[in-house]
C-alpha cells in the first residue's frame, strides 16, 4: 500500500438516514411477504413470479424510485434503488427487479427516445408494465459476431434464449443484428411481447425461482432504442450501471447466505460441541465476511460514481462486480458446504442463494470477462 | 454520498497543510520515502527532532487531553493530521508503539506524578517507549508468558525472556508482562510494570530477520529488581491492563506504506514477453491484476466507511478487521507473482526492473502475515466478535499454569 493509499479527503462515503430508512422499510416488507416459503413456492411452483411479493413493491413505490417524475416516477438517485436491491438480494426475492427494474428501465433512461421514455417508463414506474433484457442466442456469451437475430423495416425476427422473465415482461429490449459490420452491425430494440408474432416457451434453469424463457420474433413489431448501429455500445455501458445494482443484489445475498450458515453452526453440535467452535468452520466464515466487506466497500463507490456520472464508473462499476461475484458465490456455496448433507437437501433453503448467486453472476457476463473488462479499463486509465 | 471534508475538517486540514508545508519538504511522488533502515541513528535522530517539532505544535497526539499536550479532538482530525503528513519527507515509525499503547497504558494505570514525569519526554520523542508481550513459548497465546516477578520486600525481581520487542535496541523505556503467581490459571497469575530499558539486568539482543533487517529484538531479564511504584494495575490484574494496551494497538494498526502495487505490475506485464505476446495480453495474468486490483481498491474503500464513521462521530464497524487479513497476503502472492513474470530472473537482486521492490513484498508479506495478529489470529476473531461464533476449545482455561502439560 502506498502512502498516499488515504487520499487526502474524509467524506461522507456512506448511505443517508433518509436512504437507511427506506432500506429497513423494504427489508421488513420482504421479511414479512417474502420469505422462504415465498421462494420455495416460487421454486416448486408454475408461477412465473410472485406476484403478490411484486404488487407490494409496486404499492411501495419500488420500481419507479429511479425514473424521473415527469415519468411517473420518484425521481430519486441510484443510491435509492442500491439500497433496494441489496434487500431484494437478501430475501432472494423471485421477482422481476433485475430485469424490470434495473435493466429494462436504465435501457430506456439511457438510450429512449422521449416518446419511449414517456410510453415505457411510465409503465415501468406504475407496474403496469414488466420490462427485460433479450440478448443470448443459446449455449455462448454473446458476442457481436454471434448474434443472429435480425431486425429490419421494424421487423424482428429470430430467437433469443434464455431471457429471465420472458414469460412475465410485457416487453423487451432485444440485441439484433441491423446490417453492418463488428460492433456497428448491432442495435438494441424494443419489443412488445404481447403481439402473436412474439411465440414464448418457458425454459428450465438452474434457478427456477426466476423463470426463464426462449422468446421467438417471427416478423414482430419492434422499433429501435437508441442509433442504429449503438447496440453493443449502449449494451456495454447499460451493463456498466446494472453492474452497481447486481453487485448490491449480490452482496445482500451474500450477507443472508453467511448468517444461516453463521446460525446453522452455531446450532449444530459435532464431537461434542457446537461445529462454529471449530476453526475450520470460523476460518471459512470469517472469510465470508471479509469477501462481503470487500464487495460492500467497492458496490458502494460504484453506487457513488453511478450518482455522480462519474469518469471512474467504468473501472468501479467492474469492480464492484467482480468483488460481488466472487463474495456471493463463495458465502452461497459455504453455506450448504457449513450445513452439511442437510444443506443438499431439497427442503433445505440453502440451495436458494446457490442458484441466484450462479444466475447473478453470468446474467449480465461472468467473471471472467469482467476481470478482462476491468485490465483494458485500468489501461485506458493509465494512458489517459 | 460524497468525497468532502466538513467545513471543520477542512479548516484543520489547511491549518495542517500551511504548518507542513513551512516545516518540512513535500514528496516529488508518492512512492518516496523518508525511511530506509530504522536502526541508523540518523535516521532515529532526526525522528525525534521531527517529532519534537510535531509536538510543540500540538500535532503529535491530537486526541490526547490538552494536559497531556493534545488537543482533546476527534480521531478525524489524527487521521487528517497524518493523511497530509503523508505526503511530505518526515521520518516516522519511531513513537506509534510507545504513543500508540505504552502511554496510553501508563494514562490508564500510573500515577499523577509519574504520568507528570512520562508522558512529555514520549510525546517530544525525547524518550522511546517498547512494549514487552510476546516470548518464544508465547505468541498467539500471549496470555501463557513465563517470565517471572517475584516480590521480595517492597520490590520485585524479574528473570525470563521476551522476544520480538520492536525496537528495544533504541527503546528508553518498556511496560512489561510477568507471570507473579503460577498457582492460578494463566489469565489471573499476571502482573504489568514499566521499566527503564537501561535497568541492571536487562540485555537487548537484536534479532536478524529473513529480509535481513533487525528491528526485532529479544530481551532477556536476568535478577531485574523493580519498585512496587513501577507495578501498573493490581497484583494478578496484568492481563487487564495488557488488554489495555492491545485495544489501544487496534488504534494504531494502519498499512504499510510506499510499496509496489497494481500499477508497477502493470507496468511490468506490459514489458514482459510471454510465449503469445506481452503478459498484460495473458488472460491468466490479466485475471490476477483484477483481482489484486478489486481488494486494493475494496481496503482502500473500507478505510474510507471506517473514516467516514469517525468523521460522524460514529463508532466504526467492524469493517476494517479485515484490513490486514486481505493486505498481508496479497502483499506476499503479488511479490511471488511479479518475480515469477520476470522468469529466472526474478530472483536477481540487481539489474531487474522492479524486482527488489517485488522481493521485498513477497519477503515482507511472510512477515507481515504473522506480525501484530497472524492471519488465524485475526480470523478467529472476526468469526468471534463480528459474526459471534464460540471461543476456540481452552483446555488450559481452569488449570493452574504450573499444572499445564503435566498428566
Amino acid at each position: 500500500m502506498r502512502a498516499g493509499l488515504l487520499g487526502s479527503v474524509i467524506m461522507n462515503f456512506d448511505f443517508s438516514d433518509d436512504q437507511k430508512l427506506l432500506k429497513e422499510q423494504v427489508r421488513k416488507f420482504l421479511a414479512d411477504k417474502c420469505s422462504t416459503k415465498v421462494v420455495r413456492r416460487v421454486l416448486d411452483g408454475n408461477e412465473t413470479h410472485a406476484d403478490d411479493v411484486w404488487k407490494g413493491l409496486v404499492d411501495l413505490g419500488v420500481p419507479g424510485l429511479g425514473i424521473p417524475e415527469e415519468y411517473g416516477g420518484s425521481g430519486l438517485s441510484p443510491l435509492e434503488v442500491c439500497v433496494v436491491a441489496e434487500e431484494i438480494g437478501r430475501a432472494a426475492a423471485p421477482v422481476p427487479f433485475d430485469t424490470s427494474v434495473v435493466l429494462a428501465t436504465e435501457a430506456l433512461k439511457l438510450a429512449g427516445s422521449e416518446a419511449q421514455k414517456k410510453k415505457f417508463l411510465t409503465g415501468l414506474a406504475s407496474g403496469q408494465a414488466i420490462g427485460t433484457l433479450a440478448i443470448a442466442e443459446g449455449p455462448q456469451p454473446p458476442r457481436p459476431r454471434n448474434i443472429r437475430t435480425t431486425f429490419g423495416g421494424g421487423r424482428l425476427n429470430g430467437k433469443k434464449v434464455p431471457v429471465t422473465d420472458g414469460e412475465a415482461a410485457t416487453f423487451a429490449i432485444a440485441l439484433a443484428n441491423t446490417g453492418g459490420t463488428g460492433d456497428r452491425a448491432l442495435s438494441l430494440v424494443l419489443v412488445d411481447l404481447k403481439q402473436a408474432a412474439v411465440a414464448k416457451k418457458r425454459v428450465e434453469t438452474i434457478d427456477p425461482t426466476r423463470k426463464h424463457a426462449e422468446l421467438a420474433f417471427k416478423d414482430a413489431s419492434a422499433e429501435l432504442l437508441g442509433g442504429e448501429g449503438e447496440g453493443w455500445r449502449l449494451l456495454e455501458q447499460l451493463y456498466d450501471a446494472a453492474a452497481v445494482y447486481f453487485a448490491f443484489a449480490q452482496v445482500g445475498g451474500a450477507e443472508a447466505a453467511m448468517w444461516m450458515a453463521r446460525d446453522y453452526a452455531l446450532q449444530r453440535q459435532a464431537f461434542g460441541r457446537a461445529i462454529g467452535s471449530y476453526q475450520a468452520i470460523k476460518h471459512k466464515l470469517a472469510d465470508c465476511y471479509v469477501k462481503l466487506e470487500l464487495a460492500r466497500s467497492n458496490a458502494y463507490y460504484g453506487a457513488m460514481m453511478l450518482t455522480e456520472g462519474g469518469a471512474d464508473l467504468a473501472v468501479a462499476a467492474a469492480a464492484a462486480r467482480i468483488a460481488a461475484t466472487e463474495a456471493y458465490d463463495f458465502a452461497a456455496k459455504e453455506n450448504i458446504q457449513t450445513h452439511g448433507g442437510i444443506g443438499f437437501t431439497w427442503e433445505a433453503d440453502t440451495q436458494f442463494h446457490y442458484r441466484r448467486s450462479r444466475l447473478l453472476a453470468l446474467s449480465i457476463g461472468g467473471p471472467m470477462a469482467w476481470k478482462d473488462k476491468l485490465v483494458t479499463r485500468l489501461e485506458q486509465k493509465n494512458a489517459a | 454520498m460524497d468525497f468532502n471534508d466538513t467545513p471543520e475538517e477542512a479548516a484543520f486540514r489547511k491549518e495542517v497543510r500551511t504548518w507542513l508545508e513551512a516545516n518540512a519538504t513535500r514528496k516529488s511522488d508518492d512512492k518516496q520515502s523518508f525511511r530506509a533502515r530504522n536502526d541508523d541513528p540518523e535516521l532515529l535522530k532526526k525522528a525525534k527532532e521531527w517529532q519534537d517539532k510535531k509536538a510543540k505544535a500540538g500535532y503529535a497526539r491530537i486526541t490526547w487531553p490538552k494536559e497531556f499536550g493534545g488537543r482533546g479532538a476527534s480521531p478525524i482530525l489524527q487521521v487528517i493530521y497524518q493523511q497530509e503528513e503523508a505526503n511530505f519527507l518526515v521520518p516516522l515509525g519511531f513513537f506509534d508503539i510507545g504513543l500508540g499503547m505504552c502511554i496510553p497504558t501508563m494514562m490508564a494505570y500510573a500515577k499523577p506524578e509519574q504520568l507528570a514525569r512520562y508522558v512529555k519526554p514520549a510525546l517530544h520523542g525525547q524518550e522511546v517507549w517498547c512494549q514487552l508481550f510476546s516470548e518464544p513459548a508465547a505468541g498467539s497465546d500471549v496470555a501463557g508468558i513465563r517470565t517471572k516477578a517475584e516480590r521480595d520486600g517492597d520490590s520485585w525481581v524479574i528473570n525470563g525472556q521476551k522476544v520480538w520487542t520492536s525496537g528495544a535496541h533504541y527503546c528508553d523505556y518498556g511496560i512489561v508482562i510477568t507471570r507473579t503467581d503460577p498457582n492460578v490459571p494463566k489469565h489471573a497469575g499476571l502482573t504489568m510494570f514499566f521499566l527503564d530499558m537501561k535497568t541492571p539486568g536487562v540485555e537487548v539482543r537484536p534479532i536478524k530477520q529473513m529480509s535481513g533487517g533487525a528491528n526485532f529484538n529479544e530481551v532477556f531479564f536476568t535478577d531485574v529488581r523493580l519498585p512496587d511504584s513501577q507495578r501498573l494495575g493490581k497484583v494478578g490484574e496484568g492481563w487487564k491492563a495488557a488488554l489495555t494496551t492491545l485495544m489501544n494497538e487496534r488504534l494504531a494498526v494502519g498499512l504499510p506504506s510506499g510499496g509496489l502495487d497494481i500499477d508497477e505490475l502493470m507496468e511490468l506485464a506490459r514489458d514482459t514477453d510471454l510465449e503469445d505476446g506481452p503478459a498484460i495480453r495473458n488472460q491468466q495474468v490479466r485475471g490476477k491484476i483484477a483481482e489484486w486490483y478489486v481488494q486494493q481498491q475494496g481496503l482502500k474503500l473500507t478505510r474510507y466507511r471506517t473514516l467516514t464513521a469517525l468523521s460522524k462521530g460514529q463508532t466504526p464497524g467492524p469493517e476494517s478487521s479485515i484490513i490486514k487479513i486481505v493486505a498481508a497476503p496479497k502483499m506476499q502472492d503479488m511479490g511471488a507473482f511479479a518475480m515469477e513474470l520476470m522468469g529466472h530472473a526474478g530472483i536477481m537482486k540487481e539489474d531487474v526492473p522492479h524486482a527488489a521492490g517485488f522481493q521485498a513484498q513477497w519477503i515482507g508479506g511472510a512477515g507481515f502475515r504473522i506480525a501484530g495478529g497472524t492471519d488465524e489470529i485475526l480470523r478467529n476473531i472476526v468469526a468471534e466478535r463480528v459474526l459471534g461464533l464460540p471461543a476456540d476449545i481452552r483446555v488450559d482455561k481452569d488449570i493452574p499454569f504450573n499444572q499445564l502439560g503435566k498428566k
